[in-house]
């Protein structure tokens, strides 16, 4: 069988040195690729799934306080709080330290961190979960571990003045676990479970 | 585990996948022929090109270099003039010449090296127009290529009718690129990019809104949460082997890959492409053995690559010691995804050429740091679509070359003898990396003043290697610490990401061309049989010995001296 055609060339000048068909196929692409598929596919993921194509948005008494895929800077004593931050969580600007393992700078950061942490909960530095002292790849990582919520439980309760057990229940009900049951990691949203405090136990 | 579930789902569905792109691109009738014909023939008729018309190796490639070079100039304008093109609603400005030039190569090249910071310095017209226009387009020119070569082996569509030394038809370059990007790229892209959608990955043209966040009285007041068409570029830029994410940081991005089962997606995605062109390898060329050797080849490399990844990174970070838990390396990662996985897509994306990244490479332990420079340098497990393999073939070539010598043969391959001109050929491809690598970094880390580093001493360069070899490999991946949006880094990256693109196509096409044309030998019992255990053992220690030749020096001032320093540190600090 041979499906060589009539017109197969010999040469090259012939066939390819001609602009024509490499200039149409840059504009059809653009036209196919940068057009319709971005275009029919962002058409399609708005109508099916609005809430999450639209940045995952929380609104709470009818405004905007945030997405629930970006971490937002806690401080406060009655907050939880996320993961350090190379980026001071704007997620205009994302980015991680980019420090290696060997670079001193990172030592420096996380003897910091670790002091502070070891001082405000008084426990020995190794019992200190890591995702605390490890900036993220992000810097708006909006989880903790549970380990790194359990670790402010005691601290959260006590400016709000509610039992830890109180607490430690709601810390569960915002433990999200292996998705599908396959997938990921045990992790807590932090602005999500702030916003379930502020909404059940207000500060008076 | 999380690591063997998705390394397995990715090869269950690249199988059939790789079956149904033997049919796309063998000659005759396929299924897909009815829903994409009509669509086809119109576009043909456009491009004022006989899809039917063959081109021979020499046609195929000037074909190959002038599409890219006029897409190229096109690119290169939009991203120069961006700020004063239609859809710029969060009024961003022009690039500089030098970062818009080094931009359109390098997304031109498949590689989406990213000197600049995504959400922050592209307009939705670069970013969901163009940059999306050339993920789709690139790979597919490339697995085009890399058709032609298989056809090659096989001596050409016209095989049956040519006598020796005649030209060989090795398809049509504009048919073989506009079928891969309808009939494969694009179905799969949509499928991704509304299943990403789902999991929470922005897809909307709304300017970005602001919102206080709630607790104020800190330094930072209120966050902008950007958006855009974000899934349908996160979707193309996995599936191609692209890498460039809408976000600096990719899709360690919680915007861009939301929770775990947006990773698998992406995971899989990354890998996909690259593992069906090895089914359809040996569909084209007619013989599953060679899907076989390949996939024995090419999978015990990447699982004995992941296996010391995964190792790596469940370690903890050296400069954690005593000051934390005992715990994996978190620096630079994400708590929903967690270690294995972000070590699992750090090993794929640099054997694939595809660059994106779910966690900081600049971050990981010294010894995911070699795996990842491993997978860059060979280049050829998995690798990038259609490149990829094409690189594999290369040390397919040189292993039957150098088996042929130890056993007294002339070498053959497919019943074609190798000969003076493919060697010198394959000479050229064996030398090209290390000679472009090495002087590159050399001459940056001679001037301390070019380099801009955000880290001391061995690591400092690891980053300049770093950059170039994945500018060559065209895998885009960064350490990002890196000061490189500077016209220095800019243009030399240029022409590494051109040579690395380009002659590494050509010169296999070249050569596939010259081999096509050559008389059949027979097969006797003295032809180096290719498809056993024995020839698989010795492409490994080919692709092994090669690389190990080539960069060993390098390695040692980089990652494997920074593990040697961070070592005795860490037995400091222990003894304190």
């Amino acid at each position: 069988m041979s499906i060589i055609q009539p017109g197969f060339s010999q040469n090259p000048a012939e066939s390819s040195a001609n602009l024509r068909p490499a200039l149409g196929l840059a504009l059809v692409m653009l036209a196919i690729c940068g057009g319709i598929y971005s275009a029919a596919v962002t058409g399609i993921s708005g109508a099916l799934f609005p809430q999450q194509a639209n940045g995952s948005l929380i609104s709470h008494n009818g405004k905007l306080v945030g997405s629930a895929l970006v971490a937002q800077p806690f401080s406060a004593e009655h907050y939880f709080h996320g993961r350090p931050s190379s980026a001071d969580n704007d997620p205009m600007a994302t980015g991680g330290s980019n420090l290696a393992p060997s670079n001193p700078e990172l030592r420096q950061r996380v003897a910091q961190t670790s002091a502070e942490l070891t001082a405000r909960y008084q426990v020995a530095a190794t019992e200190l979960p890591v995702d605390l002292l490890a900036s993220s790849g992000s810097g708006v990582d909006p989880h903790i571990s549970p380990a790194a919520a359990m670790l402010q439980l005691q601290r959260v309760a006590a400016a709000r003045g509610m039992s830890p057990a109180q607490l430690e229940q709601l810390v569960q009900q915002h433990t999200e676990l292996a998705q599908w049951g396959l997938f990921g990691q045990p992790r807590v949203n932090v602005l999500l479970l702030n916003l379930a405090l502020d909404a059940q136990h207000p500060l008076s | 585990m999380e690591v063997i579930l998705i390394f397995t789902l990715a090869l269950l569905l690249a199988w059939p996948l790789g079956h149904y792109m033997t049919g796309v691109f063998s000659a005759g009738p396929h299924w897909s022929d009815k829903v994409f014909m009509p669509l086809e023939n119109g576009i043909f008729k456009l491009l004022g090109v006989k899809s039917t018309q063959g081109m021979n190796w020499k046609s195929y490639g000037i074909a190959f270099l002038l599409s890219n070079l006029v897409l190229g100039i096109i690119a290169y304008l939009i991203l120069l003039f961006q700020h004063v093109l239609p859809l710029n609603p969060n009024g961003i400005e022009g690039l500089s010449w030098d970062l818009a030039l080094h931009t359109a190569v390098s997304f031109l090249t498949n590689t989406n090296q990213q000197h600049y910071s995504g959400q922050a310095q592209l307009t939705y017209l670069s970013q969901g127009f163009l940059i999306v226009t050339l993920q789709f387009v690139t790979p597919a020119m490339a697995l085009a290529v890399c058709v032609a070569v298989l056809r090659g082996i096989l001596g050409g569509r016209n095989a049956d009718d040519a006598g020796e030394g005649e030209e060989r038809d090795l398809g049509n370059y504009y048919q073989d690129t506009v079928r891969a990007v309808l009939r494969v790229m694009l179905p799969l892209a949509a499928v991704v990019a509304v299943a990403l959608s789902s999991q929470g990955v922005p897809a909307s043209y709304s300017a970005s809104p602001t919102v206080p966040v709630l607790e104020q009285g800190q330094s930072l007041t209120e966050q902008t949460i950007p958006l855009g068409p974000v899934s349908a570029m996160v979707a193309i830029k996995q599936l191609g082997t692209n890498g460039g994410g809408w976000f600096g940081p990719n899709s360690s991005n919680p915007q861009e890959n939301p929770t775990p089962v947006s990773n698998a997606i992406q995971t899989i995605a990354l890998v996909l492409v690259p593992m069906a062109v090895v089914f359809m390898a040996g569909g084209m060329v007619r013989r599953r053995g060679f899907t076989l050797l390949s996939l024995s080849v090419m999978g015990f490399l990447s699982l004995l690559f992941i296996a010391l990844a995964v190792y790596s990174e469940q370690q903890p970070n050296a400069a954690f010691t005593g000051l934390a838990q005992q715990a994996g390396n978190m620096e630079g990662k994400e708590v929903r995804l967690g270690t294995d996985v972000s070590a699992l897509w750090a090993t794929f994306t640099t054997q694939t050429s595809n660059g994106s990244v779910n966690a900081m490479h600049d971050s990981l332990n010294p010894l995911a740091g070699l795996v990842t420079r491993s997978g860059m340098l060979i280049n050829g497990i998995w690798g990038g679509i259609g490149c990829g393999f094409v690189n594999f073939l290369v040390y397919v070539w040189l292993a039957v070359f150098i088996a042929g010598l130890m056993i007294g043969r002339t070498p053959e391959f497919f019943g074609r003898k190798l000969e003076k001109r493919e060697i010198s050929w394959l000479g050229v491809l064996l030398v090209l990396p290390s000679a472009v690598i090495l002087t590159f970094t050399a001459i940056t880390v001679t001037f301390p003043s070019l380099t801009g580093n955000s880290n001391p001493g061995l690591h400092g360069i690891s980053q300049v290697f770093y950059e170039y070899t994945s500018a060559f490999a065209n895998n885009g991946s960064g350490f990002e610490g890196l000061g490189d949006n500077t016209p220095w880094w800019n243009l030399t990256c240029v022409v590494v990401l051109i040579l690395g693109r380009y002659l590494p196509l050509v010169i296999p096409l070249l050569i596939a061309g010259s081999l096509a044309k050559k008389r059949r030998v027979p097969t006797t019992a003295g032809t180096l049989p290719l498809f056993n255990p024995t020839f698989a053992v010795t492409l490994v220690t080919v692709i092994l010995v090669v690389n190990f030749l080539s960069f060993l020096p390098s390695m040692v001032l980089g990652p494997i001296g920074e593990a040697l320093e961070l070592s005795q540190q860490s037995a400091v600090l222990a003894g304190q």
